[in-house]
């Protein structure tokens, strides 16, 4: 049996409302609200938080990582590999980017489902994120939001098995980014969706059915890709489930489209619901469209613990100002910045990969003193070159101390500078993301998280930040 | 087997350029102005001068810093850094040399221009902090510092915390310290900000990094210091109102309060050890009672705090019941602390900054303070023994300079 052994997922903590949108702009722009990536957030550390969910309770270890967005930090250059070190995978792991569809989070789906069929044993890491980015005052605005999903995928402890999957691609062009284009590009909606989605997803759909001899009630949930609200109810219907009772609700009013994350983050909150037995029915819709027919086991169960779509949506905090959402995005040209830019240097990077990307700090074996960064002569004891490497990523501490920088170059003033100890011991002196500047206490609980520093150097610069705990 | 410097090197001469922002000239300007001010009180001329430091943080090399502008003569002459510690380092480097019996008169310049970098705080860009390789790790700003006034609040909050004061009761504490500072700054016709503040007006300034506002930080200054020194048995030549040094301390801490848990953010290991040092070849065992005069790193009004603690000038965290509430650090207070102003009124020049204090010191000795009403007049030693410190780096890792000056 081939399918999900394990799920995760993650959403930004700021959200952008929509009264806030039409406050901005003077004309309505709908109900709810959208996640929002922070400023140091992309679709790498989204997906590493996806993976970090994913994973919980279980050991670093697969035999692939697929990583998934239309909006990769590096067009040339593999993302799979960044996660895969904040992840601290093995060196032995096959990695591949897939990008460029909306359905690139169901496509890796797909061949990761492929690749554990073909080798049983195997596990392998989907991970899907998006942060697409809309051009301001367009109605994407309001429809888009950021966030990720991931699985693990194999043949042992399947908790969700992948019944059968069907693709079919084709050439029509839905929304599209050119080369060195900022912002998606669409048609007019009817043709879009009178020759595009209308016809293409409810013809893959009854294929699919057809050649399993499924019906519809042979589903307790549908997982449905829809460009709106509107349309999602309308495919529902037209597809012969109950809008009500079978269908998964999509996020519209309280993440967004989240882009190629967007189904497989309803397929996280679907399974969040599911029950061993159920069957769900998964369809991806954007150059094509991906089928597959998902069942659940008994050991759904066994890995109910993660913050997964639930956890997420209710820890939220609003971004109350949308010149604020502009600097996290750089949509604006910016008055000229007289200090120095940063920089960074790629052989340090590479020298210090594994504690700047995969967070290892050093315990001496002689005193048991835990050190961040790594010190080759021990702080404590002086002991020279004999300590262990101890991930430390998934360490949690405390505020010893904290100040709230209003000069630095950040774009989320104030920065909070923290000095953090840990519970286990060790000490670590950082900048404090996710957070209400008024709530940062002395003694206030912390744990890491991937993000990006900075561009220095045109260079991705990521690392650990601390942050309040985000789901208790 | 090492010997004490006590009273076996002498300042024949001193200068100081106008501190603040200087439009008007460049660092090769200051260092002539501090220079010529230092050459006229000594009476010797640079034909006279057999070695030369220059301490400066952001300038370039000794030639192109100090020999060029001065045309020093075939002489050795070297740049000395130690952060906000290279004035100090750059005495303590000539003093050495003259206790070896390498030269005979040689010239201190410490030096900074900060005022033509395009924008205004101290460090508070990238590279601003002029630490060279560590710039370029790709976490640099986060995770190993930020902003000097960032660095500088996590120990505010650090203190606060530990002995027991409200926000409002630590701010009010730090800002009775900056009023004195901008008292005396007032009175310092060569200071940088010469202007009186009251505590509310500190209280309610704009926020730089919680907890320090505006007027707890120092004024980002441009200016430069010099000195002309000798031995002591040589100084008669010179003049006979020269001024000994008494002793000099410094400690470079190796940073473990960045990395160890025990370090709770509340003093500097480095200004304990440096002061230690400083105090024991002058025979001092309670600096409060017997020291006349002190010009501390008052970077940020917490730094006065630590500083103050870590000289022993008042018991550890005890500074707000023996210091402020006291008055204890105006001029005729038990222990007068920067009289000149101050880092924070005078201006902190980083590379200036350390022999700016020991210029103060040495004019106060000689009942010469720039302006009257600063000039103690009732010494508690006879020797007038006057303290200069400064802090290089930030609490958790930093660098301590202690010099002890008076008369022979």
């Amino acid at each position: 049996m081939v399918g999900i052994i394990s799920y995760g997922a993650y959403i930004p903590i700021y959200r952008l409302s929509r009264d806030l949108l039409s406050q901005v702009w003077g004309k309505p722009a709908g109900p709810g609200e959208r996640a929002i990536a922070n400023w140091d957030e992309d679709s790498i550390t989204m997906a590493v938080e996806a993976g970090v969910d994913c994973l919980t309770g279980l050991d670093r270890q697969c035999n692939g990582l697929y990583f998934a967005s239309t909006n990769p930090p590096y067009r040339e250059k593999q993302c799979a590999t960044t996660v895969a070190a904040a992840l601290d995978l093995p060196e032995e792991l096959f990695t591949a980017d897939f990008t460029n569809s909306l359905r690139s989070g169901t496509n890796a789906l797909k061949a990761a489902t492929d690749a554990a069929k073909g080798n049983p044993g195997d596990k392998m890491l989907v991970l899907a994120s998006d942060n697409r980015l809309p051009a301001p005052d367009s109605p994407l605005e309001g429809q888009l939001g950021d966030g990720s999903a991931g699985f693990l995928i194999g043949t042992d402890n399947v908790a969700v098995e992948i019944e059968a999957t069907y693709a079919v691609y084709s050439d029509f062009m839905d929304t599209w980014r050119i080369e060195n284009e900022k912002y998606p590009v669409t048609w007019e909606d009817r043709f879009i969706l009178v020759e595009g989605y209308q016809k293409m997803v409810p013809k893959a759909v009854n294929r699919f059915l057809k050649q399993h001899n499924f019906s519809q009630n042979d589903f307790s949930k549908l997982v449905l890709f829809a460009p709106d609200v509107r349309r999602h109810q309308a495919m529902s219907k037209t597809l012969g489930f109950d809008y009500k009772s079978q269908t998964q609700p999509a996020f519209f009013n309280n993440v967004g489209h989240t882009g190629c994350a967007f189904v497989p983050m309803m397929l996280v909150a679907a399974l969040e619901d599911a029950k061993p037995g159920d069957r769900i029915l998964l369809v991806n819709y954007s150059d094509g469209v991906d089928v597959m027919s998902l069942k659940v086991t008994e050991q759904i169960e066994n890995i109910r613990d993660r913050r997964g779509i639930k956890g997420h949506l209710e820890s939220r905090m609003p971004l109350s100002h949308y010149g604020r959402y502009l600097h996290f995005r750089d949509i604006m040209e910016w008055e000229f910045e007289r200090r120095p830019p940063y920089v960074s240097a790629l052989p340090v990077m590479w020298r210090e990969r594994k504690q700047v990307t995969s967070f290892y700090g050093g315990k001496c074996n002689n005193c048991k003193t835990v050190q961040y960064p790594i010190q080759r002569v021990c702080a404590h004891c002086q002991a020279k070159d004999d300590f262990e490497e101890i991930n430390l990523s998934s360490w949690k501490g405390t505020v010893t101390t904290f100040s709230l920088d209003q000069r630095t170059m950040v774009k989320d003033l104030p920065c909070v500078n923290l000095i953090v100890d840990f519970d286990k011991g060790g000490r670590y002196i950082c900048t404090m993301t996710d957070r209400d500047p008024n709530e940062v206490k002395i003694g206030m609980p912390v744990e890491l998280t991937f993000r990006k520093f900075h561009d220095g150097s045109r260079l991705h610069n990521y690392s650990w930040m601390a942050r309040p705990i985000r789901v208790k | 087997m090492a010997e004490s410097i006590k009273d076996k090197v002498a300042f024949i001469g001193m200068g100081c350029t106008q501190f603040g922002e200087r439009w008007d000239v460049g660092f090769k300007d200051l260092v002539i102005e501090a220079t010529y001010n230092a050459y006229e009180d000594a009476g010797v001329e640079s034909k006279d001068i057999q070695a030369a430091w220059i301490g400066t943080q952001s300038g370039s090399t000794a030639a192109g810093t100090l020999v060029a502008p001065l045309k020093l003569r075939a002489i050795p002459v070297a740049r000395v850094e130690n952060a906000s510690g290279t004035g100090h380092e750059a005495v303590r480097n000539a003093a050495y040399s003259l206790m070896a019996k390498a030269f005979d008169l040689v010239l201190v310049v410490g030096c900074e221009k900060t005022k033509d970098a395009g924008f205004g705080g101290l460090g508070t860009g990238p590279g601003g902090a002029g630490v060279g390789v560590d710039e370029w790790h790709p976490t640099y700003l986060y995770g190993t510092a930020s902003t000097p006034p960032a660095r500088f609040a996590l120990a505010a909050t650090a203190y606060f915390a530990k002995y027991g004061l409200t926000p409002e009761e630590g701010k009010r504490m730090l800002a009775k310290i900056s009023v004195k500072s901008h008292y005396y700054g007032y009175r310092n016709p060569k200071a940088h900000l010469r202007k009186e503040v009251t505590v509310e007006q500190v209280m309610n300034a704009p926020m730089i990094a919680w907890p320090l506002g505006l007027y707890d930080c120092c004024g980002v200054t441009d200016g430069a210091a010099a000195a002309i020194m000798c031995r002591s048995e040589d100084a008669k030549n010179f003049r006979d109102d020269y001024v000994n040094i008494k002793s000099l301390g410094a400690c470079s801490g190796p940073g473990m309060g960045k990395v160890l848990s025990d370090y709770d953010w509340t003093y500097s290991e480095e200004d304990i050890a440096a002061a230690k040092m400083a105090y024991k070849d002058v025979g001092i065992s309670d600096p409060r009672k017997e020291i006349d005069l002190v010009e501390l790193h008052d970077c940020f009004s917490i730094s006065e705090v630590l500083a103050a603690e870590g000289l022993g000038l008042c018991e550890t965290g005890k500074y707000k019941e023996q210091i402020t509430d006291e008055d204890a650090y105006y001029l005729d207070g038990i222990i007068p602390t920067n009289i000149s102003g101050g880092l924070k009124s005078f201006g902190h020049p980083t590379g200036a900054s350390g022999v700016h204090e020991t210029y103060e010191n040495y004019k106060q000795v000689q009942g010469k303070a720039d302006y009257p009403e600063r000039q103690k007049k009732k010494w508690k030693t006879d020797q007038r023994l006057c303290l200069s410190h400064n802090r290089g780096g930030a609490p958790g890792r930093a660098v301590s300079n202690v010099t002890i000056i008076g008369l022979p």
